[in-house]
């Protein structure tokens, strides 16, 4: 059975198209192998084709793309998606409560970030003067672009950014932020002085196993209590801290386990020349440590694009939030279902590509190990 | 400078400065906060439990009224969670399973329905899947034209309504507990090495079924309210249904996002442990003559599975700490009912450290209780081959 199927995987339909006998070969071996094989694969060829028809159905031939005078009366009594209430409301679920004559900013700064965050993919930046260079010039723009008060752009504040961009927002500087507090803590978590090993693992063991919005809602209450009033900052950086902390935890993991799996003899080795601990630490262990830890960090990295929506609880207007608002008003609320749909497209559409991202380096890291 | 070059001092004085700093934090934190609560003339400790909390939940296992302190709303929420909780990840067990098996299996389309399955619900956050489900629910009919499967099952805008036992809630719990405990004493039988050639093993067995049923039956004969029938349908009577039980919108949209989006990630796991088993394995049983169902069930199963257990128990921890997404549904769980109980008391610090604790007792509870069947069960010495 195993090896039927690792033969399928070999097969690249879209090269060998070529010759209809290797294809029609390959389809009777994945599909009509046995008389029940058969059975099984018509049957569900069947209900794959009766889902896609209904779908190209409700989604294409019976919708509603646009609504010419801005109300759902275009939608009233059809039976396929009103996708009308896209076209009316996209800008409350892409840029929030943004300010309407200042929404090109949002978006500029949105563009900037996801631009930031692809080319942070490309081989070429990824060493770590080119990587921090990228990250505080992107970081920078989208700050100026977002908080305005700059270059004769109005001031707005961050209690009113909202959807798409906030999220991005949160995504990144969590990341930024947590990144470092991560390797500190893999770091510490190893130290050879007990207490401060002890204390850190205490941090991340305790930190892990409360859910993320329990974190983020102590954030959010408790900096307030126990931070006096020149270190509160905005309602939005606290949050951010917690959820950095939250990314930190798993995160530091990731790196003590790929700081874990490199050979001991590395680290004696580099003792042995007379390297101290710092020149141990950045030349030697963590360039490796993140290597081996690749996979596991870009998974993490997607988990935490997702988490970014659990904002929505304590009471920030990103991406769900704007949603759940677009059809909120009488006029559009029956179109839950296209809203949602659209919404989740959107996070699809980050989640799948950062993880076939993944996929990818990790094929490319085992060319380059043997 | 001098002291600095031995090892050992510079790592206790370095030690000494770091418990410093932290202390000095926890001080400072302390400090700050009990001169807010004294500017903000709030008292604090832990008597505002016993004040009642004139809140209303909407599904709890026990009984509760508005009159009940707080104490009582949260041991409710605990109890939500942790139905909730289990409940999930019985259901995205389940999902994960077939999903499993559909790909590994060696038929192409059921390969694909699987991939498709995995890719379309793993990618998109568990909080909008809950909100969907939720928002498809309370757009179902009302009560009066309400979908009905086989006239005894309804689905509403309501909730969705089952038949029941006529029995009171407490006697319910009562029978779950015998069946709980009659069933793991049979698995203990049933596995463990000790009892493995004891006479008339099967025959024991069946009598130990046998038992846990007929104590069950008794006690719902013996529960049942006089004069009325055993099974209660539910009935339109009104605007809304009588009898029966109701699952609310909140309780299964929760569920059902759970089950799917949890599911999807259980699915990869084991599928991971299925490939991990040796061919070898699957390739003698089938030489023995093993049936199909056999081979799966007997051999191929129970190798992947205890091959991914860890794994799996990281899922099910993981998964018990995302359901708590009562809030934004309004599923009185832990969480919302802390939240709720904050908003209400205005007592922050210390119900936030009643949510901490609270998380870190269920959830190492449920990892150490996990941690011990991995233990029980996982393979020894000479049975780990490939």
């Amino acid at each position: 059975m195993a090896t039927a199927s690792r033969t399928d995987k070999s097969f690249q339909p879209g090269k060998s198209a070529a010759h209809p006998m290797v294809l029609a070969a390959w389809l009777r071996r994945r599909y009509f192998r046995t008389p029940l094989n058969s059975a099984i694969s018509l049957l569900g060829m069947a209900f794959l084709l009766f889902l896609a028809y209904h779908a190209l159905q409700w989604a294409v031939v019976q919708a509603v793309w646009i609504s010419p005078d801005g109300t759902s009366a275009v939608c009233r009594g059809i039976s396929g998606a009103c996708w009308a209430v896209i076209q009316q409301r996209w800008r409350i679920i892409i840029f929030g409560l943004f300010p309407y004559d200042e929404q090109w900013r949002s978006m500029f700064a949105c563009l900037v970030m996801v631009a930031t965050i692809i080319l942070s993919c490309v081989p070429f930046f990824w060493k770590p003067l080119r990587l921090s260079l990228l990250w505080s010039g992107g970081f920078l723009l989208f700050y100026a672009l977002m908080r305005g008060g700059v270059f004769g752009m109005p001031l707005v504040q961050p209690a009113d950014w909202g959807g798409l961009t906030l999220t991005v927002f949160l995504y990144a500087a969590g990341v930024l932020i947590g990144m470092p507090m991560a390797i500190a803590m893999a770091l510490a978590r190893r130290s050879e002085m007990p207490l401060v090993s002890k204390m850190t693992g205490g941090l991340i063991d305790g930190v892990r196993s409360l859910p993320l919005i329990t974190i983020l809602f102590t954030a959010a209450l408790i900096f307030p209590f126990v931070l006096p009033g020149w270190l509160q900052g905005d309602k939005i950086w606290r949050v951010i801290i917690g959820f950095a902390l939250f990314f930190a935890a798993y995160q530091a993991e990731i790196i003590r386990s790929g700081l874990q799996s490199i050979p001991v003899g590395q680290e004696e080795a580099a003792k042995a020349l007379g390297l101290t601990y710092w020149q141990r630490t950045s030349r030697i262990m963590l360039p490796q440590a993140f290597r081996n830890a690749l996979p596991p960090t870009i998974n993490q990295l997607v988990i935490t694009f997702k988490e970014t929506s659990l904002i929505v609880i304590i009471g920030f207007f990103e991406i769900l939030a704007s949603g759940n608002a677009a059809y909120g008003t009488g006029e559009w609320s029956f179109a839950y279902f296209e809203v949602y749909i659209f919404v989740a497209l959107v996070y699809f559409a980050f989640v799948f590509s950062l993880s076939r991202y993944g996929a990818y380096l990790e094929r490319r890291m085992r060319f380059g190990q043997h | 400078m001098q002291i600095f070059r031995n090892r050992k001092t510079r790592n206790t004085v370095l030690q000494v400065a770091f418990l410093a700093f932290v202390a000095l934090v926890i001080f400072g934190a302390v400090h700050e906060a009990s001169t807010k609560l004294a500017a903000q003339g709030m008292t604090s400790g832990f008597d505002f439990l016993q004040k009642t909390t004139g809140f209303r939940i909407g599904f709890s296992l026990v009984p509760f009224d508005p009159f009940e302190n707080y104490l009582k709303m949260i041991w409710v929420g605990v109890l939500n969670t942790i139905f909730l909780g289990i409940l999930s990840i019985i259901l995205a067990n389940i999902v994960g399973l077939i999903i499993a098996v559909f790909r590994i299996s060696s038929n192409g389309v059921l390969n694909d329905i699987g991939t498709l399955y995995i890719e379309a619900f793993r990618n998109v956050p568990l909080i909008l899947q809950a909100l969907f489900w939720y928002a498809t629910l309370t757009h179902l009919p009302p009560p009066k034209q309400a979908y009905s499967l086989f006239d005894s099952i309804y689905l509403s805008t309501r909730g969705v309504f089952v038949p029941s036992l006529n029995v009171e809630g407490q006697w319910f719990a009562a029978v779950a507990l015998v069946m709980i405990i009659g069933l793991s004493v049979l698995a203990w039988f049933s596995l463990s090495r000790r009892y493995q050639r004891v006479k008339h093993r099967r025959a024991l067995q069946i009598g130990l079924l046998a038992l846990t049923l007929a104590i069950m039956v008794g006690l719902l004969l013996y529960a049942r309210e006089p004069g009325s029938p055993l099974i209660s349908v539910p009935e339109l009577k009104g605007l809304n249904f009588r009898g029966g039980i109701t699952i609310p919108p909140e309780l299964s949209a929760l569920a059902i996002a759970t089950a799917i989006y949890g599911g999807a990630y259980i699915a990869e796991v084991i599928r991971a442990g299925f490939l991990s088993v040796g061919k070898g394995q699957v390739e003698a049983a089938r030489a023995l003559g093993l049936s199909p169902w056999h081979v799966f069930s007997r051999v191929h199963l129970p190798l992947a599975i205890r091959a991914v257990l860890p794994t799996l128990i990281n899922q099910y921890v993981w998964l018990f700490k995302a359901t708590t997404l009562g809030i934004v549904v309004g599923f009185a769980d832990f969480f919302s009912v802390i939240s709720v109980s904050i908003n209400q008391s205005g007592q922050t610090l210390e119900l936030i450290a009643i949510l901490m604790a609270g998380f870190l007792i269920m959830n190492n509870t449920l990892s150490f209780v996990l941690n011990r069947v991995n233990k029980a069960i996982a393979l020894k010495g000479t049975q780990l081959r490939t």
